[in-house]
C-alpha cells in the first residue's frame, strides 16, 4: 500500500496525506523538480497537465493547464515559498484562466512536501493542503476540483459496467 | 482533533448507493456540472440559466431536476419564477470538500508510482 495515512482536520481546513515509495529520494525529487515528469501525475487521466513554466527557486512559479475531454483547458499555478531539494518544498496554489493569468483575489492554498529517507530504502512523501478560510476552499475546489470529480466519476462508471458484466 | 482514518473497502447501504448514483449521474454531464458552478456563484432561475446554453428550456429544467435529486441544488420561489441555487448543505462542508482533496491526491499519489516506475523517467541520481 503506498499511502500510509491520511489526516483531516476540518477545523484547520488541512489534508495531510503521507504515502511511501520504493525509489531513492532523489529519483522522488524529480516527480516535482522535473516538469515533464510532473505534467504525468498532476492531472488526472482525462485532465492532463502541460506545465508551461517551472522555476523551482524561491519566489518563482510554476504554470500549468488541464485539457479536460472537449478540449477545455483548466488554468493553474504554485508559487514557490521554501525549496530544500530533496527534501522540503513549500507552494502556495491558485486557479488561473484558460490563458494562465489569475485575478488577485484567486483563493490560494498552501502546499507543503516533506520528502524523508526510509530505513532499508525507499522514501516517505508528506503532503499537507492547507486553505486560510472556509469559502477559499469552496471557491477553489468548487471551480478546480470539477476535473478530479469527472475522473471519480470515470472510475465509478468502469465499476459498474464490470459488475454489469459479472 | 483530526481523524485518523485507516482504509478497508467501504460497505455502503442502499440509501448511500442509491444517493452516490444520483451524484455521479448528476455530475457526469458537463453541462449538468457547468450549471452547478454557475448557482455556486449565485442563485439563477431556470430562464436564466436557459439563456446560457444552446439547449431548450424544457432540457435545462431537465438537468436541474437531475442536479435536486442529488442534492446538488435547491429549488425556491421567487415570485413568478424559481430560482436554482448550489446546495450548501451537500456541497460546501469542510469534511465533504476534504474527502474530495483526498480521492484526488490519491490518484496523484497513484500516478507518481507509475512515472517512477517507468524506466525512461530514470534520470541519473
Amino acid at each position: 500500500m503506498t499511502v500510509i495515512s491520511v489526516v483531516k482536520d476540518a477545523d484547520a481546513r488541512t489534508l495531510t496525506i503521507t504515502a511511501r515509495f520504493d525509489a531513492p529520494i532523489g529519483r522522488v525529487w524529480q516527480v516535482w523538480s522535473d516538469p515533464r515528469q510532473l505534467e504525468r501525475w498532476w492531472g488526472p487521466p482525462m485532465y492532463p497537465a502541460t506545465v508551461t513554466g517551472h522555476d523551482l527557486v524561491p519566489g518563482g512559479a510554476i504554470t500549468y493547464y488541464m485539457t479536460g475531454p472537449e478540449g477545455e483547458r483548466h488554468g493553474g499555478w504554485f508559487r514557490v515559498r521554501a525549496v530544500d531539494p530533496p527534501h522540503n518544498l513549500d507552494l502556495d496554489a491558485g486557479v488561473a484562466d484558460a490563458d494562465g493569468t489569475s485575478s488577485p483575489d484567486t483563493p490560494t492554498a498552501v502546499i507543503r512536501v516533506a520528502l524523508s529517507e526510509v530505513d532499508g530504502g525507499g522514501t516517505q512523501m508528506t503532503i499537507a493542503t492547507s486553505w486560510a478560510s472556509d469559502e477559499a476552499m469552496e471557491q477553489m475546489l468548487a471551480t478546480g476540483m470539477e476535473a478530479g470529480m469527472t475522473a471519480a466519476v470515470g472510475q465509478v462508471d468502469e465499476l459498474l459496467g464490470l459488475s454489469a458484466q459479472a | 482533533m483530526p481523524a485518523v482514518l485507516t482504509y478497508n473497502r467501504m460497505v455502503v447501504s442502499t440509501d448511500e448507493s442509491e444517493r452516490a448514483d444520483a451524484l455521479f449521474h448528476a455530475l457526469a454531464d458537463p453541462t449538468r456540472r457547468d450549471i452547478l458552478a454557475v448557482v455556486l456563484q449565485d442563485a439563477q432561475s431556470v430562464s436564466d440559466l436557459a439563456r446560457r446554453y444552446p439547449i431548450s428550456f424544457a432540457a435545462v429544467h431537465k438537468h436541474v431536476g437531475a442536479l435536486e435529486r442529488a442534492g446538488l441544488v435547491t429549488k425556491t420561489r421567487h415570485g413568478r419564477e424559481q430560482r436554482v441555487r448550489g446546495d450548501v448543505a451537500t456541497l460546501r462542508t469542510a469534511h465533504r470538500l476534504l474527502d474530495d482533496l483526498e480521492g484526488l491526491w490519491r490518484g496523484r499519489i497513484d500516478r507518481i508510482e507509475q512515472v517512477l516506475a517507468d524506466p525512461t523517467e530514470r534520470a541519473p541520481q
